[in-house]
């Protein structure tokens, strides 16, 4: 158990590591969300539509939009140069190298979303500050389940021509009830509802999170078999 | 009889049932009294409904299999499954509209159950993509069976989560806790319409089975030759 996990962190570390020293990705990530998030500020009548009734559009709309970007990502840099046969060929589990990627690409989104978050609250004048705690805990909570199935699905699609527009299509499906969820919790937080009255969509999130980690980290091994 | 001859008249059977069916819902079938003639094309949309989640089901179902058995067979029933399922969805999101029209006044609402069927069929079209994405066959089994896998396990999460969201759709009448609420006479009308879609389920998938065969014996042959 303890050897497993510490082999996946080598991984993660290896791409964080990657990641930090040539800071493309995530540089390209970070003013990505900056522009959608201004592009959604000229994408509406203020004058008509307050703010806060889009706040949680604009917020999920573009951590997910950011968050496809980023996946593409994990599989990619290992094309080069043959690098994912030689993470194969080391003595390191299928399980392992999944739950690498997997810890990666969280660390990435989840800095998109730390730099996000302020943004959006500054752009939009949303106050977010008395429910900070639980929206920070609803945005962790709905990242990791499409982050995971993302992670699988940059896997398969790899290999093929037009993978960034692939991974997209079989993605978003998939970002559906995640997207919900988050929506409807961050809208209720906003408008000062207590987080009890969100309890159906909280408990649909976890359960996206347990079936799609579980499956993800199963059925990973049969992607990269030769 | 080869196999997409079986396939052939299978489906031609399947057709010619779906007339008589709608013989029977036309002239011998109650019109329902608040929505008139529009209800009728209940019987085509149930039944699709119903077999468009099935194959999904049992394309995830064949992708489990597949990864363990590693039966190529499993494969070309999963892919005929996904088309098949794919022709069915597209027949739900025709025969709603049509009757969305006359009954709620518009062709198109974000109902919680249009919403379901419409990613089950981008579902289906993202799963199809993907197979036609990948050259080495082995490989595009695997990688559409894990697909597959999560698609099965993705359409409940779907259901709840739109159903959670809001729904204006007739609530069900006869898959529900209590005895089916609908006339006897639709009832059965509906059982038959559901009989025969079956049918045609299984026609389609023959005969797509016995096309993907083909496929690969011609392969074969001209990587022999």
């Amino acid at each position: 158990m303890g050897d497993w996990l510490s082999q996946a962190w080598t991984v993660a570390r290896k791409d964080l590591l990657l990641e930090f020293r040539t800071r493309t990705a995530i540089v390209s990530a970070l003013v990505f969300t900056a522009l959608v998030l201004t592009l959604f500020n000229f994408g509406r009548d203020p004058t008509a539509v307050p703010t806060i009734d889009l706040a949680p559009t604009i917020l999920w709309v573009t951590f997910t939009f950011a968050a496809m970007l980023a996946m593409n990502r994990a599989f990619q840099l290992e094309l080069e140069n043959d690098a994912l046969e030689g993470l194969l060929a080391s003595p390191l589990s299928r399980t392992s190298l999944y739950w690498g990627k997997l810890l990666a690409n969280l660390v990435f989104v989840a800095v998109v979303e730390v730099v996000g978050l302020p943004l959006f609250v500054l752009f939009f004048d949303v106050p977010v500050a008395p429910v900070l705690g639980p929206l920070i805990a609803v945005i962790a909570l709905a990242t990791v389940g499409f982050v995971a199935v993302g992670t699988l699905f940059s896997a398969l699609v790899i290999r093929t021509r037009f993978a960034e527009l692939l991974l997209v299509v079989l993605l978003l499906p998939f970002l559906l009830p995640p997207l919900i969820g988050a929506v409807q919790v961050t809208a209720r937080l906003l408008g000062g509802r207590p987080l009890s009255e969100s309890a159906g969509w909280l408990r649909l999130l976890a359960a996206y999170d347990i079936a799609f980690v579980t499956l993800a980290t199963l059925l990973f091994p049969f992607t990269v078999e030769e | 009889m080869s196999l997409a001859r079986k396939g052939r008249l299978i489906t031609l059977i399947g057709l010619g049932l779906l007339a008589a069916v709608y013989v029977r819902a036309l002239a011998f079938t109650p019109v329902e009294r608040v929505q008139g003639p529009a209800q009728k094309i209940y019987y085509l949309h149930v039944p699709a409904a119903i077999w468009a989640e099935m194959a999904m089901f049992l394309v995830g179902l064949a992708g489990i299999f597949y990864l363990f058995l590693k039966d190529a067979r499993l494969d070309r029933f999963a892919e005929a499954s996904a088309e098949a399922g794919t022709v069915f969805a597209a027949i739900v999101l025709t025969t709603g509209p049509i009757w969305g029209k006359p009954i709620w006044g518009t062709w198109w609402t974000w109902d919680a159950r249009l919403t379901s069927t419409l990613f089950l069929f981008f579902l289906y079209i993202g799963y199809l993509l993907l197979r036609g994405a990948i050259a080495d066959a082995a490989q595009r089994a695997r990688y559409a069976a894990v697909l597959g896998i999560c698609g099965m396990c993705l359409v409940p999460f779907i259901h709840l989560s739109v159903y959670l969201f809001r729904t204006l759709h007739p609530q069900p009448i006869v898959l529900k806790p209590s005895a089916p609420s609908l006339p006897g006479s639709m009832l059965v009308t509906l059982l038959l319409s559901f009989g025969v879609f079956t049918l045609l389920y299984v026609g389609f998938v023959v005969q797509r089975y016995a096309l993907a065969l083909g496929q690969e014996q011609r392969e074969q042959r001209s990587a022999h030759a």
